[in-house]
């Protein structure tokens, strides 16, 4: 087909080359501002940061790749491979209609430590560069607010950068050297003079202690109520006023905060603001070894472990199939990974439409009914990998431990029932029975409620276009129209095998979404009823190779591993580096979260609307602040 | 939940037989607390992790409304409890402790599982916080990560039998029956690190310290280099002592170790000047026991060195003494009171 175009076609076609090709096509179009990452195991280009914007916007428009994935910067700093300390910032572009990434790279030297922001390219890179000036210290010149995002305003320093040491800090890398050396320990505390987890830079003002985290928030927005009163167009008169909600409000999902600016009812300006989880999960994932940091995985979108395991490993085992020494999962290993996965895609969906349905002022009953069968796949997770929410289950070449034989002992006392049953019979029963009956019960109860319908049709849309250029995933992606999902665009696992649809609404509002969700379950059930004949038939085959060192070598280079998980797109960015042949750490551990990368269009969505759909749109979006802060 | 007529009746006065089935006599303590730990009204809030597993326990299996505690309050003024479910980050404490100042008395705080109880495995990391109990006194610690439901559930009952040992009689042991309000916690500033304001003082003395020594930052310092020989650390630190009271000279090394650090106490006080601050009451000077209130000369050179000696927590004696001594002072106040108005 390609070929077949005429000369006068030359635009469409580009949106078909190969990443290969459009990488020899960049090169001709812009021959001084791009060239090939030669560093061992790394792939894509880079740029010249001069031309950064003009080639991205040219990816963009021309090659079509519309889809920002990822924009997160890294750290060179006296690293033996890399001839010069600098800044990197890695971006993974890719095609709404499929297919793998096109990478580019730009870079900066440390001190100035200045690119230009590609906000206007891809609105979906802005909190991603507000992370990369928070971590990191980059200047993004033209980004309209660059603010730190995750640490408070008048933080010290940038904590993600190599040269940077936490006041707790021991060791560049774990594992540690013994804790208990000649019968002593020290504690934590004792590292710092105050006994605590704080450590203050050498210019401390001690005359100006004041909080001045808040001061830049605030700006423009103008305080408390505005006495400009306003008519609106039917004569009524309105003040204006800001409002904020949250850390701990009730329904924000955990502890985020969003400062709003009404005009009577209706929202003119949201600004969200988060970091209140922020737990430094990849600073202490850059520490850990590549094994040590599954657990912690578990703790990013803690309501679905088992999705983040996977995508962990994924990227993990895509560096060392570099390597020599590298056995591939088994098949029925990839079965179960695909069986947990989809279960805990179950799980997520229920306690999203459960929330959602509270923020909708239905307060808690339906959820009553959804963690009533999350507990029973939990019941499931707890008997296989020992652990009702952080799972920890999967490994690299493979997973723990083997679905067990009966389901007994470590269960919940509470429940005589499920405390020895046969395991197969109770996932038989799950899958073909129960989990069908409630998904059904669902529909049939909100569906075609009135008050569902009323509140949510209409409210909080999102155009297709805005959806991709605000680099928007999962569900909110799929609920505006666009089929683009990881298991079908760029396949991983045995999903290429199975037999599915991609669940996708074209209205572009909450109940779309609400419907992209509850399709989805169906399409989940679809796919563990034909993982059930494959665990019988692969019965008895190991499940990982088990010679899984404690701390593996990994060869060098970098990897992207994606997944679609409950709440859409999570990626890890990997970077094997720092030593001359292979290692034991992460040089850089990036997490690309959907929670946080899908509430860049928080505002957009709620700009115009009511006040009191606010907490509705957000729940629409389905967050977990774990992942959101990191 | 139920409390039958037989469990409540405490007391040996005879109740006509006739009316036993509908009369008890009992303490008004008894009555008070089983009406208290019955509607324990836990704060509507949740950190992270911990808080699904908090939501699991107040749903569908677990059903904490059983113990009478699924009155979930989003208002800090309407919540006996507060359950701290998840890490406490640097940037989330202060909206904490802003909270728990709102709660009225009396309150109770659980730290739910590792995170709260002490940092749990993100204790590293440069925001969070080391366990909640660096800011706020908690009732009852939750081991896990997270915690079963069961546990959360244990965990709950734990503080019901807290609450039974709790007396009306007693009213010095708890601080909410004493006399005035309780002082609210002070909440700390997000300054180029958090700052607690009990620590201002150190801070202070610190930053001066290392603007002397030109050292590049602040309260970081390098542990001494453990060996072999478990009696190194102590033993460097035991030379002050020799000026110390003269029970050291029978030294069992516990009594050593004691003394060590009272002279290093006294030293810092003679460093700063002045006796550790009592706080906002006179009366806790004479209260307060004998041996601290005699500051031994140490030379201050010594002093210096003290900080590498590996006992931070030392520093936050001072602070802990001075709540003592407050306490103490409160509770003579309050004994005045009683004796003039009873006389
Ligand atoms: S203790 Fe574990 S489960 Fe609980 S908040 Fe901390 S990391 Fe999460």
């Amino acid at each position: 087909m390609v070929m077949a175009q005429p000369e006068v076609m030359d635009a469409p076609d580009l949106r078909t080359l190969s990443v290969a090709e459009s990488i020899a096509h960049l090169k001709e179009k812009f021959p001084d501002a791009i060239s090939n990452d030669t560093r061992e195991g790394y792939s894509g280009v880079i740029v010249d940061k001069q031309k950064l914007v003009e080639v991205a916007q040219y990816v963009k428009e021309t090659l079509g790749y519309d889809y920002l994935s990822s924009a997160t910067a890294v750290d060179y700093l006296g690293e033996g491979n890399h001839s010069t300390d600098h800044l990197e910032m890695v971006y993974h572009t890719y095609r709404t209609t499929g297919g793998t990434a096109l990478v580019m790279k730009a870079q900066t030297d440390r001190e100035t430590a200045e690119l230009p922001s590609l906000v206007p390219v891809w609105r979906g890179a802005d909190f991603q560069e507000r992370e990369a000036w928070d971590l990191y210290g980059i200047k993004f010149a033209g980004h309209p607010n660059l603010q730190r995002i995750l640490m408070w305003e008048g933080f010290h320093g940038h904590p993600m950068r190599k040269d940077w040491k936490e006041a707790y800090y021991e060791e560049e890398t774990k594992p540690f050297g013994s804790r208990w050396p000649g019968g002593h320990v020290h504690r934590a505390e004792e590292k710092t003079i105050f006994g605590s987890n704080v450590k203050y830079p050498a210019d401390l003002d001690l005359g100006r202690l004041a909080d001045i985290s808040d001061d830049q928030l605030y700006q423009g927005f103008g305080m408390g109520v505005d006495t400009h009163q306003m008519i609106d167009h039917n004569g009524m008169e309105t003040d204006l006023l800001v409002v904020n909600m949250g850390p701990h409000h009730p329904s924000t999902h955990g502890v985020f905060r969003m400062v709003i600016k009404l005009d009577g009812e209706t929202i003119t300006q949201l600004e969200p603001v988060m970091g209140y989880l922020h737990r430094n999960h990849e600073k202490i994932g850059e520490r850990n070894t590549y094994l040590h940091n599954i657990p912690f995985t578990d703790r990013l979108d803690y309501i679905s472990s088992m999705g983040n395991n996977h995508g962990y490993v994924l990227a993990v085992e895509k560096l060392m199939a570099l390597g020599k020494k590298y056995e591939p999962p088994t098949y029925r290993a990839e079965v179960i990974r695909v069986l947990m996965v989809e279960l805990t895609r179950i799980v997520n969906h229920l306690w999203a439409i459960g929330f959602w349905m509270n923020d909708l002022g239905a307060f808690f009953t339906p959820v009553l009914y959804f963690i009533q069968e999350r507990e029973r796949i939990l019941d499931f997770f707890e008997a296989t990998a020992g652990s009702r929410m952080m799972c920890n289950y999967m490994r690299f070449g493979g997973v723990f431990q083997d679905i067990p034989e009966r389901m007994h002992s470590a269960m919940n006392l509470i429940n005589d029932r499920v405390r020895d049953t046969d395991s197969m019979k109770f996932l038989t029963e799950m899958i073909n029975e129960r989990i069908p009956r409630t998904i059904d019960e669902l529909d049939e109860y909100l569906t075609n409620s009135e008050i569902v319908k009323t509140r949510s049709i209409g409210v909080g849309y999102i155009s297709p276009e805005n959806a991709i250029n605000y680099s928007a995933a999962g569900p909110l992606l799929r609920g505006s129209g666009v089929a683009y999902d990881i298991r079908k665009a760029e396949p991983y696992s045995i999903y290429p095998e199975l037999d599915f649809d991609v669940a996708v609404e074209p209205a572009g509002d909450m109940y779309a979404r609400y419907l992209v969700r509850l399709n989805e379950m169906r399409e989940s059930v679809r796919i563990l009823k034909q993982l059930l004949p494959r665990l019988e038939y692969t019965k008895g085959q190991p499940v990982s190779d088990n010679n899984m060192a404690y701390s593996g070598k990994v060869p060098l280079g970098e990897s992207y591993g994606r997944v679609e998980n409950g709440k859409g797109e999570l990626g890890y960015y990997v970077v094997s580096a720092g030593d001359k042949k292979s290692t034991a750490n992460a040089w850089r551990y990036h997490v690309r979260a959907p929670s946080f990368i899908n509430l860049t269009p928080l505002g957009l969505m709620c700009q115009g609307g009511k006040v009191a759909d606010i907490v509705a749109i957000l729940g629409s979006i389905d967050i977990v602040l774990g992942e959101t802060d990191r | 939940m139920d409390l039958s007529l037989q469990q409540l009746n405490t007391t040996e006065f005879p109740i006509p037989t006739d009316l036993q089935d509908n009369v008890a006599i009992t303490s008004l303590s008894k009555i008070y607390n089983w009406g208290r730990r019955n509607s324990m009204w836990p704060m509507l809030f949740g950190l992270a992790c911990c808080a699904i597993e908090m939501i699991a326990t107040a749903s569908s299996r677990f059903d904490f409304s059983r113990f009478g505690m699924e009155v979930m309050r989003a208002t800090p003024r309407q919540a006996d409890l507060m359950i701290v479910s998840g890490t406490v980050t640097k940037k989330m404490v202060v909206p904490i402790v802003r909270l728990y100042n709102q709660m009225p008395e009396p309150k109770y705080v659980l730290a739910m599982g590792a995170c709260a109880s002490g940092g749990g495995p993100f204790k590293e990391g440069y925001n969070v916080v080391s366990g909640i109990d660096t800011y706020l006194p908690v009732d009852v610690y939750v081991p896990g990560c997270p915690p079963t439901p069961q546990a959360l559930l244990y965990g709950l009952i734990a503080l019901q039998r807290k609450i039974d040992g709790q007396s009306l009689a007693a009213v010095d042991d708890i601080p909410w029956y004493g006399v005035g309000a309780a002082d609210p916690t002070p909440v700390p500033i997000l300054g180029p690190d958090i700052i607690d304001p009990r620590q201002m003082d150190m801070i202070r003395r610190q930053a001066e310290e290392a603007a002397k020594k030109g050292s590049a930052s602040i309260g970081v310092r390098t542990l001494p280099a453990i060996k072999a020989a478990p009696v190194a650390v102590p033993a460097k630190v035991a030379k002050p002592a020799a000026a110390a009271p003269a029970k050291v000279a029978a030294a069992t090394p516990e009594d050593d170790k004691r003394a060590a650090a009272l002279a290093r106490k006294a030293a810092r006080a003679a460093k700063q000047g002045t006796a550790p601050a009592a706080g906002d009451a006179p009366v806790a000077v004479e209260e307060a026991p004998a041996e601290v209130a005699a500051p031994t000369p140490v030379a201050p050179a010594a002093a210096v060195e003290l900080p590498s000696s590996g006992k931070p927590w030392e520093e936050a004696e001072d602070i802990r003494e001075q709540r003592k001594a407050a306490a103490l002072a409160r509770k003579a106040q309050r004994a005045a009171k009683r004796d003039s108005s009873g006389g």
